[in-house]
C-alpha cells in the first residue's frame, strides 16, 4: 500500500523547515534523515530507551513516539540547537568532567531531560534527579555519574543565583 | 523497524472525526498521545489504513466541573491533570498515580483517554477511575453512551469501546466529605510497568473503613474491584484487620498472571503487601496508633 505524502512546515532549532514526507515517518527519521540532524539518536523506536528525546513547544517528548507530521506549525528543539545556544554548556561541561558518558548514544537524551527538570526544579534531590531519568537507559555508565553532573550543575546554578544578591 | 504506511487525516471538529470513524471503522485508528499507538505501529504490533490525530479538538482538551462531577475532555494529558487544581481539590488520586506513569517525557504526550482507551492490565487510570466511579462518554456520529468505568474495561487490551466510536469524556465523581484516597505500586523501575498495584477509595474514621473500593491493576486481565477483600477490611476495625484473613480474601479475588518480570505468586505476595501499606495510608490519615 502507499498512501500520499504530505508538505509539512515546522520550525527545527530557530530555522523554518518544508518538507514533503510519508504520514508514517516518525519525528526521529524526518530529523535524523530529512535534515540530517543525527544527534536525536534511535534505540528502540517505541518510547522506551529515551534517546530521541526533543523539545517541542517547551516540553520534551519522544521522537520516535510522535509523526513528523504532527509538529506542523510546532517549534522543535534537538540536541544540535540546545547545543548551540549555549542552554545547555554547563551541563555538558558537567557531564564531560564526571564522565557522565562513554559511548554518547544515551547522552543527547539524558541531555534533554535533565534541562526540562533543572527549569521545572531549580534543586533536586538526587532522588528526584533519578526519578526523571529514570526513562532514559544509559548502558555504559551506571547512571551514578549522571547523577553527579545534574546535581552539580544544580548546585553550582544556585551558587550563581545566590550571588547575584551578595 | 517503521510503521506500515497508513493516510493521516487530522480533523477540526468531533462531527468530521465521527464521521471519518463511521466511514473507516475497524480500519482506523484514533491517534491522541500516540505513547502506545505508534510504537505498536513501530513494532508492527498494529497497522491501520487511516489514522485520525484527534489532537485538533479543543472540545475534548477542557478540564471542567459540575456540581458533583469533574469532566476531563479525552486529550486532557497526564502532565495537565497532574497541574489541575479540581483535579488535586476533587480527585486526588489521579495525582497519586499520574508519577508512577512512564517517563516526564512520556507523561507530556500520553491523555487519559488514551490510556482509558488501551486498556493495559498494567496501567494506573483504568483502575484509579474504577476505583472513583467513573463514567465513560463514548460518541459515534449521530448518538452517544454512557458507560461505567467498571464495565468499559472487558479485557486485556480490550474495551466496550466499538469501532466507531470515539471516547470523549471522562467523569470523575467529586470526592465526598470524610472520604480519601489511597494509592500504591510495585515496578521494577520508578516509571516502569507495574508488577502490581492498587488504586482505593473510601471513608475512614478512627473505627473503621467504609464505602471502599479496592481496584487493583497490574495483576489481572482488567483492573479488579477486590469484593472479598474489601468485606474483610469493612468489617474490621481500622487498625485491626487480620492478616491470614485478608490473604484468603485477596487469593479469591485475584487471579494474577506470569509474565518476563514477575510470576503469578509474587504479584499475589505484593497484592498482599500494597493492601497493608493501603490501610497504613487510611489509618495514618485518621492519627491512629
Ligand atoms: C516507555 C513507556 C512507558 C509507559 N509506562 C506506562 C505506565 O507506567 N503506565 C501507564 O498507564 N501507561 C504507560 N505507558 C503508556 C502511556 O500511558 C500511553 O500514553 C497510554 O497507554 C495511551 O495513551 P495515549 O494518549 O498516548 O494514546 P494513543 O497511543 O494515541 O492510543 C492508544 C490506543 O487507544 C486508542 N485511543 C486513544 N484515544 C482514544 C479515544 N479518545 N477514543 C477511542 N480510542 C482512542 C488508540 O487508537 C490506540 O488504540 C507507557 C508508554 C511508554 C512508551
Ligand atoms: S528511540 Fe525513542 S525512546 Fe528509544
Ligand atoms: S554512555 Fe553509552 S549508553 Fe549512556
Amino acid at each position: 500500500m502507499t498512501t500520499d505524502k504530505r508538505l509539512i512546515s515546522l520550525s527545527v532549532n530557530g530555522e523554518l523547515q518544508a518538507k514533503i514526507i510519508e504520514p508514517r515517518m516518525s519525528l526521529a527519521d524526518f530529523l535524523r534523515i530529512e535534515l540530517e540532524l543525527t544527534g536525536t539518536h534511535v534505540g528502540c523506536e517505541s518510547g522506551v530507551c529515551g534517546a530521541c528525546t526533543v523539545n517541542i513547544n517547551g516540553q520534551t517528548a519522544r521522537a520516535c513516539t510522535m509523526l513528523a507530521v504532527q509538529v506542523e506549525g510546532d517549534e522543535v528543539t534537538t540536541i544540535e540547537g540546545a547545543s548551540e545556544s549555549g542552554e545547555l554548556l554547563d551541563l555538558q561541561d558537567a557531564f564531560h568532567a564526571r564522565n557522565a558518558l562513554q559511548c554518547g548514544f544515551c547522552t543527547p537524551g539524558m541531555l534533554m531531560m535533565s534541562a526540562e527538570l533543572l527549569t521545572q526544579n531549580s534543586k533536586p534531590c538526587r532522588q528526584e534527579i533519578r526519578e526523571y531519568l529514570s526513562g532514559n537507559y544509559c548502558r555504559c555508565t551506571g547512571y551514578e555519574a549522571i547523577i553527579d553532573a545534574v546535581e552539580t550543575v544544580s548546585q553550582t546554578r544556585n551558587a550563581r543565583v545566590g550571588e547575584q544578591y551578595d | 523497524m517503521k510503521s506500515a504506511p497508513f493516510d493521516y487525516v487530522k480533523p477540526a471538529s468531533l462531527e468530521e472525526a465521527l464521521e471519518l470513524r463511521r466511514r473507516h471503522g475497524a480500519d482506523s485508528a484514533i491517534l491522541a498521545g500516540g505513547q502506545s499507538l505508534i510504537p505498536d505501529f513501530n513494532q508492527r504490533l498494529r497497522s491501520a489504513a487511516t489514522v485520525i490525530d484527534i489532537n485538533g479538538l479543543s472540545a475534548l482538551s477542557s478540564i471542567e466541573e459540575s456540581e458533583d462531577i469533574v469532566s476531563l475532555g479525552a486529550i486532557s494529558r497526564y502532565r495537565e491533570i497532574q497541574a489541575s487544581t479540581l483535579i488535586a481539590e476533587h480527585a486526588p488520586l489521579l495525582k497519586m498515580a499520574i508519577p508512577e506513569i512512564g517517563s516526564p517525557a512520556i507523561r507530556n504526550r500520553g491523555t487519559i483517554g488514551g490510556s482509558v482507551s488501551m486498556a493495559d492490565p498494567g496501567a494506573e487510570l483504568p483502575a484509579c477511575l474504577c476505583a472513583l466511579g467513573a463514567n465513560f462518554e463514548l460518541a459515534r456520529a449521530g448518538s452517544k453512551r454512557m458507560i461505567a468505568a467498571q464495565d468499559f474495561f472487558t479485557g486485556r487490551y480490550e474495551t466496550a469501546l466499538d469501532n466507531d466510536e470515539i471516547l470523549t469524556r471522562v467523569d470523575v465523581p467529586k470526592s465526598r466529605i470524610g472520604f480519601q484516597s489511597a494509592f500504591g505500586e510495585i515496578a521494577r523501575r520508578k516509571t516502569g510497568s507495574a508488577m502490581c498495584g492498587v488504586a482505593a477509595h473510601g471513608k475512614a474514621t478512627h473505627q473503621s473503613i467504609q464505602d471502599l473500593k479496592m481496584v487493583f491493576f497490574g495483576i489481572d486481565e482488567t483492573p479488579i474491584l477486590a469484593v472479598k477483600t474489601i468485606s474483610v477490611i469493612e468489617g474490621s476495625a481500622i487498625n485491626d484487620v487480620a492478616t491470614a484473613e485478608l490473604a484468603a480474601a485477596l487469593s479469591d479475588d485475584l487471579h494474577p498472571f506470569d509474565d518476563l518480570h514477575c510470576s503469578a505468586k509474587l504479584r499475589m505476595h505484593y497484592a498482599t503487601v500494597l493492601t497493608q501499606r493501603v490501610l497504613a495510608q487510611f489509618v495514618s490519615a485518621h492519627g491512629e496508633v
